[in-house]
């Protein structure tokens, strides 16, 4: 039996007809592609958050005065806080221990005083390190209030002021500083991963219990008839659950879209094409729907969530840590879908992220093509 | 009866540890998370490059641009000629953030305090972009108070004096850590407990079970305690390396840690026998605890704390073990919390124990019959 390399047309129309109807009437890939999705994303886009809006902060004025009062009120004023005035340390402490408050401001019994004698009247600031993130935040939010207020009243009494040195920040692509905007992207990139990897691992998987792929080799296809009938299909039905989910978030979540959608489209079925041929190769390794669904959630949906720099710093990991996001594809994808979202078609960004998924792409196809042939020799 | 569960367990237990791909999966995965995780989630922000237009060309912009340099975050300041390139390299992420100094920055501070810089900020990372704006009005107070020192300003009249609890060092390990205690032992517990009951159904052992003198509760027990021992030698593991190798302290006394995690093992094993009573075959099995899993780790206060939730939310994530567990985690370790904080957090997860055994016990017989 002679096998040529091309791809015979009838064939794999043949082919991809048959996976087509399988996966029409099997309603398990249909629910990886478009269950899955909605499931994660509205449980991430509530759930998952770093907005720092309404933080609760006790703080502590020992002695009221004007001073002691203008101050709170900037404080409370300011759209981070939700502030609890107390009047003693003893307590303001057990709220911060059962982490009731993220911090506490105190203003010491001889505040006003030192503050009249220009003496540099403490404001005491107690954080939360427990969550160290929540703290930072605060900790520059309250300086920033703080230098606000020290403006105003320099203003307001016609004094030199005390802050030389103030900077006005502007946030590009997302001036509201919503978190979603950045998160949900990244989710998109994470869930196409999942997605993308568990639909050929499972499936073809479960063709190798069967035993149906040994009878298919049997027959007179080629390896890359076998595979263009798998990943067709797959693929198809992987761009249909990437386009319920920048439908979900342009709509439900309002998260702006800037780029150009034919560029969306290009950066997505590179992906896309990668994490597929990703999950034959898995299934071709395991052969085994169990095994195939473990090494699927462990090697695609772990790395895409903590090494893709969706939420955690890339540039803040260790070294070594960073070199192996390298060859973590929803890396690139997650930084195409947060320009693509929030700062638009930027090919300076998404031409790098294209070259690299490609490459990475191009191996695991390679892979799954001799890990396939193999058993037909 | 008690021989009965005993040998019960025993063989569990071996069950579990003869078969090498099991040992695997509940030894090796772990620890390989423990420790990629442990480095990789972290919301640190160092290593910043920040974009430079320094239109004052003075000393005084001079020397603020040597406070950044000295910042330890900032690890590098790359100069630009036109403000068109400042926004490029923020554009296509060449830089984390940047700085431009206007030409009236150096006389504004002398004769027209107070001066402005314009700082701009990639929305994209939003948590990031706002953890380096701490981190620049930080060095501005700094930089205007020693130059109002120098040049003869009065004192300001206020100062703020900061002090981080439980954490000085705002150290994201000493936080990601205590936190994969409980993740990672919940996902090594329930695996075990998810599979094992479909497994035996699957392997048809099950009905060999069945007609032993064992009742439904004793078969209940057998499954429960081998996992509780697995879990708390998992969450050992991690402890112990906690303490050694990431240096994380654990303040609290460890009989309290360990009453924790017993209670919490306990809510686990009830879900993941669940689970397994539930469903026909192993990948059911593993579906089905994938399905508590994600949605367990992502409303736990895990990666994102849970007063960002709407409130609606935070409040179904009462029934989450995890939720409660990580409180007591970041508890024992950091905070040496008092037995009666830890309480708060311990009662609701021992009546969500409670819950879930017995409907896995109340499965378990309906499955039987």
């Amino acid at each position: 039996m002679t096998r040529s390399a091309g791809l015979d047309p009838r064939r794999t129309a043949a082919l991809v007809r048959k996976e087509a109807l399988q996966v029409m009437r099997d309603p398990s890939s249909l629910a990886i592609a478009f269950v899955l999705p909605l499931v994660l994303l509205f449980l991430f886009g509530y759930g998952v958050s770093l907005d720092a809006d309404d933080v609760r902060l006790a703080v502590v004025v020992e002695n009221p005065t004007p001073d002691t009062a203008g101050f709170t009120a900037t404080l409370a004023n300011s759209p981070y806080f939700q502030v609890t005035e107390l009047r003693s340390r003893q307590e303001a402490v057990p709220l911060l221990d059962r982490g009731a408050v993220r911090g506490i401001v105190v203003l010491g019994q001889r505040f006003s005083a030192d503050y009249r004698a220009g003496a540099e009247a403490p404001v005491q600031v107690i954080l939360d390190g427990a969550d160290a993130n929540t703290a930072r935040l605060v900790q520059g939010y309250v300086q920033g209030v703080w230098s606000t207020w020290l403006t105003q009243e320099a203003l307001r009494q016609g004094r030199s002021l005390a802050v030389p040195v103030v900077a006005e920040g502007h946030v590009r692509y997302n001036p509201q500083l919503r978190s979603r905007n950045f998160l949900i992207p990244g989710l998109i990139a994470i869930i196409m991963a999942l997605i993308g990897t568990l639909l050929t691992a499972l499936v073809v998987a479960r063709e190798w219990e069967r035993g149906t792929m040994e009878s298919l080799m049997a027959t007179r296809v080629g390896v890359g008839e076998i595979l263009v009938g798998k990943l067709l299909p797959y693929f198809v039905l992987g761009m249909g659950g990437m386009a319920l989910s920048v439908g979900l978030a342009v709509t439900l979540f309002q998260v702006p879209f800037r780029g150009s959608v034919a560029a969306l489209v290009l950066v997505s079925a590179v992906f896309l094409l990668g994490a597929l041929a990703m999950g034959l190769v898995i299934s071709a390794l395991t052969r085994n729907q169990f095994a195939a669904g473990q090494v699927a959630i462990v090697a695609a949906f772990l790395p895409a969530f903590m090494l893709s720099g969706f939420v955690f710093e890339i540039s803040a990991m260790p070294l070594p840590i960073q070199a192996l996001t390298t060859v973590v594809s929803a890396r690139y994808f997650v930084s195409s879908l947060q320009t693509l979202f929030l700062a638009g078609t930027v090919w300076r960004v998404l031409l790098p992220d294209l070259l690299a998924m490609t490459a990475i792409a191009a191996v695991f196809l390679a892979i799954a093509v001799r890990s396939t042939r193999k058993r037909l020799d | 009866m008690l021989r009965r569960i005993l040998s019960l367990i025993v063989k569990e237990l071996l069950a579990l540890l003869r078969d090498a791909k099991s040992r695997f999966v509940v030894i090796v995965p772990p620890l390989v998370q423990l420790f990629v995780f442990s480095y990789a989630a972290t919301y640190d922000v160092t290593s910043i490059r920040l974009a430079v237009l320094d239109e004052s060309r003075t000393q005084e912009s001079r020397a603020l641009l040597a406070a950044f340099q000295g910042a330890p975050a900032f690890a590098e300041l790359v100069p630009v000629a036109r403000d068109d390139d400042l926004s490029a390299l923020v554009e296509r992420r060449a830089v984390t953030a940047a700085l431009h100094i206007p030409p009236r920055f150096a006389a504004d501070l002398r004769t027209d305090p107070p001066a402005r810089v314009s700082l701009v900020l990639d929305g994209r990372m939003s948590n990031t972009a706002q953890i380096v704006h701490g981190y620049v009005t930080a060095i501005l107070l700094d930089f205007g108070r020693a130059w109002g020192a120098a040049h003869g300003w009065p004192a300001p009249p206020s100062v703020i004096v900061e002090r981080v609890w439980f954490n000085p060092n705002m150290e994201s390990l000493w936080v990601v850590v205590p936190g994969l205690a409980g993740v990672l032992t919940m996902v090594v517990a329930l695996v075990v407990t998810a599979l094992s009951v479909a497994r035996e159904r699957e392997l048809g052992t099950f009905e060999q079970l069945l007609v032993t003198p064992l009742r439904p509760v004793e078969i209940l027990i057998g499954k429960t305690v081998p996992a509780l021992i697995i879990g708390l030698l998992e969450a050992t593991l991690i402890v112990v390396a906690a303490q050694v190798w990431f240096g994380v302290p654990l303040t609290a006394p460890v009989w309290l840690l360990y009453g924790a995690l017993t209670v919490f093992l306990l809510s686990i094993i009830g879900v993941g026998l669940f689970i397994s009573s539930l469903v026909q075959t192993q990948q059911q099995a593993i579906v089905g605890a994938f399905l508590f899993l994600v949605p367990a780790i992502i409303l736990s206060g895990f990666a994102t704390p849970l007063d960002n939730m709407p409130p609606w939310l935070q409040a179904a994530t009462w029934v989450n073990p995890l939720r409660h567990m990580m409180v007591i985690l970041r508890g024992v370790f950091l905070k040496d919390a008092a037995p009666a904080l830890v309480l708060d957090s311990l009662w609701p997860m021992a009546v969500i124990a409670v819950g879930t055994l017995a409907g896995a016990a109340w499965l378990f017989r309906r499955r039987l019959g």
